[in-house]
């Protein structure tokens, strides 16, 4: 029985990386997208790029401006001279924000007549508008605050003091490297099972297959086989790469992540091979990996939380192996979490996994075409 | 045109549209895919953070905690938890049941009576900074609305010396839906048109079909005119249902004209499609072809068009590297279209793009797809 096992896990080898176009597209792309995805995936903004209408021509205002001409989350592109000026800046997106003083913004502010600081801001992506506001009001608040110490003036009876656990700087690198980890993950499943099953049924090999003394069970190990050792070996590229190059600390235990990777690759290539068995062309099996994949890294929690959507998509989410591997990634990353914190998510992820293994080895046999 | 083409285009078109009805899943994709992704992200995909659990820890409760934490009660913000001391809300920001922690010391109701003022400790979870960086700004906002109202009701002057101002145009309500959706638009035509293309040339050559088809009176260019059409209406069908459940069921405002978005979106799916084929004459094979597809569609649209992150942030290298992705334009031409009308600064520079993507590859297939065997 082994050795029949090994020669079909040799051949279904041999059908993955024989031709070499298939070769390159499992072994070069994850660690360009890795790279590359990297770098894209944040939502920290660099250099936010303002313009500037300033009518006030006192000395408070220019020592405000200056604070945002010193600060490297800005740049300025422009000085404006009337209010006509504005729209076309933002419009055509040359200006994220625009910064304007009025007439007699100085003379309130030595006054203590509190003048506005008025802050025109392009919503169209409202998540990069919220976070150029946020680094306004911190540029602000810390004016606001030198204004008050310098000028004896009362402070407010309570401040906040903000500590950030487990990412100290927010940086949201770290939060969006490990769920790459986990979405190249899912993508080389797809791209080793998907189409698998459904390339062997349109071309009649599949039927072959099934008349040799090989029993189901034993051409469901087959087809896993190869997705395992492909998905362990770049997923663990990955990490070395995520560590080291982009240096988004490990702190947690590596048996309890390997431990969540294998459990993850059993429940992506469960899903894979099912869709692949459910196919009868690989049209059919590319149609069905995109139904699967697009959903399960969108409701993944991959790049907006799931706690934000409605209650019935949140019961989606559940049959998503990824949440549960991204919660796995990012405990194990940012917290040091082990076996005990991450129990909870291994099961689902196992039960996922067993469920569509003994359905994609059941169908094998049961539907034919 | 040589006698007869029209008769013959009109006959690929009807036997790519037999195909394309044999096999139902061409029509899946065209119409029930759209339909699908769009109900599921337009509800389901959302950056704005609603009812945030956080904990509340008053080292010793008193009129004065109980005054600062009433101001985080009954927003649509937050949803707080009173706990009773420290390592209980820790325990529970450690699993996850809270996002945040906001503590007073024993000591707050004195310090607040002394003009250094008392420090109120906020704690956040920042595995997710972007949602730790939200609920750090609703705190600041009920924090200082309770400074303000604190002030008035003791006749003082609250003012802070600068107050903040911000307008935000186009998206006032910051409502990150109005710019998901139309983003989601561009990311599902993305799919619709190099899945509905990816694997039809390479299904001809695999099959053998390709060579009758070369040995019928029709040319190449014929053949591939045949194909495109049949997919580009497929495309525009599925085009339609996505913006009109856009405008109709998510309620996002369409400011621009909706002819300047149809012309756009016929470039954008011809270049779509277009790379479809290019992958599909390329490999020859459906099994690599697929795998292309997987790889080269729906990640690099999803995370390089600036459909979610800013592609003005990445560096250098990587924006360079976005411009080799399709969706990027369309992006920022519906984002525009939909919030800010008829821009046409942004709008002309990304139709044109679009116009020389397609070329390209339309012009890489119509090489590459000359009649020839090997």
């Amino acid at each position: 029985m082994w050795s029949r096992l090994l020669a079909l896990i040799h051949k279904e080898f041999l059908a993955l990386l024989k031709d070499p176009k298939s070769r390159t597209v499992l072994i070069v792309p994850p660690l360009i997208q890795l790279l590359v995805f990297g770098y894209a995936a944040t939502f920290d903004l660099k250099e936010v790029r303002y313009a500037v209408y300033n009518e006030d021509r006192g000395q408070a205002g220019r020592d405000l401006l200056a604070r945002f001409t010193g600060s490297d989350s800005f740049r300025q592109v422009a000085t404006l001279q009337n209010e006509a000026e504005i729209a076309p800046r933002v419009d055509s997106r040359e200006v994220l924000v625009v910064l304007h003083l009025g007439p007699r913004f100085s003379a309130d502010l030595l006054a203590d007549r509190s003048p506005a600081l008025q802050v025109i801001i392009d919503g169209r992506n409202s998540n990069t508008a919220l976070i150029a506001l946020n680094y306004v009001r911190n540029v602000v608040n810390r004016f606001n605050d030198d204004w008050t110490a310098a000028h004896g003036l009362r402070g407010p009876p309570a401040r906040l003091e903000t500590r950030s656990w487990f990412n100290p700087n927010l940086e949201s690198r770290w939060f969006f490297i490990p769920g790459i980890i986990g979405m190249l993950t899912l993508l080389a499943t797809m791209l080793v099972t998907a189409l698998s099953v459904a390339r062997e049924r349109e071309q009649g090999t599949f039927d072959q297959l099934l008349v040799t003394p090989l029993r189901p069970a034993e051409i469901l190990v087959g087809k896993t086989v190869p997705g395992f050792v492909i998905g362990l070996l770049q997923a663990t590229v990955i990490l070395l790469v995520a560590t080291q190059w982009f240096h988004v600390p490990f702190a947690g235990n590596l048996a309890a992540f390997y431990c969540g990777l294998v459990l993850f690759l059993a429940s992506g290539i469960g899903a894979g091979l099912l869709i692949s068995a459910l196919s009868a062309t690989q049209q059919q099996g590319l149609l069905g990996a995109f139904l699967f994949m697009v959903p399960a890294i969108i409701l993944s929690g991959f790049a907006t939380p799931i706690a934000n959507m409605p209650r019935a998509v949140q019961l989606v989410t559940l049959i998503d192996p990824l949440r549960y591997f991204l919660i796995v990634l990012r405990k194990s990353f940012l917290e040091g979490a082990g076996f005990a914190l991450l129990w909870d998510q291994f099961w689902p992820m196992a039960l996922i996994g067993a469920t569509t293994l003994v359905l994609a080895g059941w169908l094998f046999r049961h539907r034919m075409y | 045109m040589n006698p007869g083409a029209g008769m013959r285009l009109s006959g690929l078109l009807k036997k790519e549209f037999l195909q394309i009805l044999r096999d139902p899943s061409s029509i899946a994709i065209a119409f029930l895919m759209p339909l699908f992704l769009q109900l599921l992200f337009g509800f389901g995909v959302s950056l704005d953070a609603d009812h945030v659990p956080i904990a509340l820890v008053a080292e010793a409760p008193g009129p004065d905690s109980a005054d600062f934490f009433a101001s985080l009660e009954g927003t649509h913000y937050f949803a707080p938890q009173a706990m009773a001391n420290m390592p209980e809300a820790e325990q529970a920001l450690r699993r996850g049941d809270v996002k945040g922690i906001l503590r007073l010391r024993a000591n707050f109701a004195r310090e607040i009576r002394q003009s250094e003022g008392a420090p109120i400790q906020l704690i956040v979870d920042g595995v997710d900074a972007n949602t730790a960086r939200i609920v750090i700004g609703y705190v600041e906002g009920a924090w200082g609305n309770w400074v303000t109202l604190r002030a008035t009701r003791r006749g003082q002057d609250a003012h802070s010396p600068v107050t903040l101002q911000p307008r935000t145009w186009f998206n006032s309500e910051l409502r990150s839906r109005n710019f998901l959706v139309p983003g989601l638009i561009a990311i599902i035509m993305t799919l619709i048109g190099a899945l509905l293309t990816a694997m039809v040339m390479a299904r001809e050559w695999e099959r053998g079909t390709m060579e009758a088809l070369m040995v019928t009176p029709a040319s190449m260019t014929e053949v591939l005119l045949g194909k495109l059409g049949a997919y580009f209406l497929l495309g525009t069908g599925g085009l339609l249902l996505t913006v009109g459940l856009a405008v109709g069921l998510f309620e996002v405002p369409l400011r621009g004209s909706f002819w300047v978005l149809w012309g756009c979106a016929s470039l954008f799916l011809l270049a779509a499609l277009g790379m479809g084929l290019t992958i599909s004459t390329l490999v020859r094979s459906q099994f690599v072809a697929g795998q292309i597809a997987i790889l080269a569609t729906f990640i690099p649209a999803f995370l390089l068009s600036g459909f979610i992150f800013d592609v003005d942030s990445m560096p250098p290298v990587v924006q360079a590297i976005t411009h080799l992705v399709v969706a990027r334009y369309f992006v920022a031409i519906v984002q525009t279209l939909f919030l800010a009308g008829n821009v046409w600064s942004v709008i002309l520079p990304n139709a044109l793009a679009l116009a020389l993507m397609a070329t390209f590859f339309l012009g890489v297939t119509w090489r590459n797809a000359r009649k020839r065997l090997d």
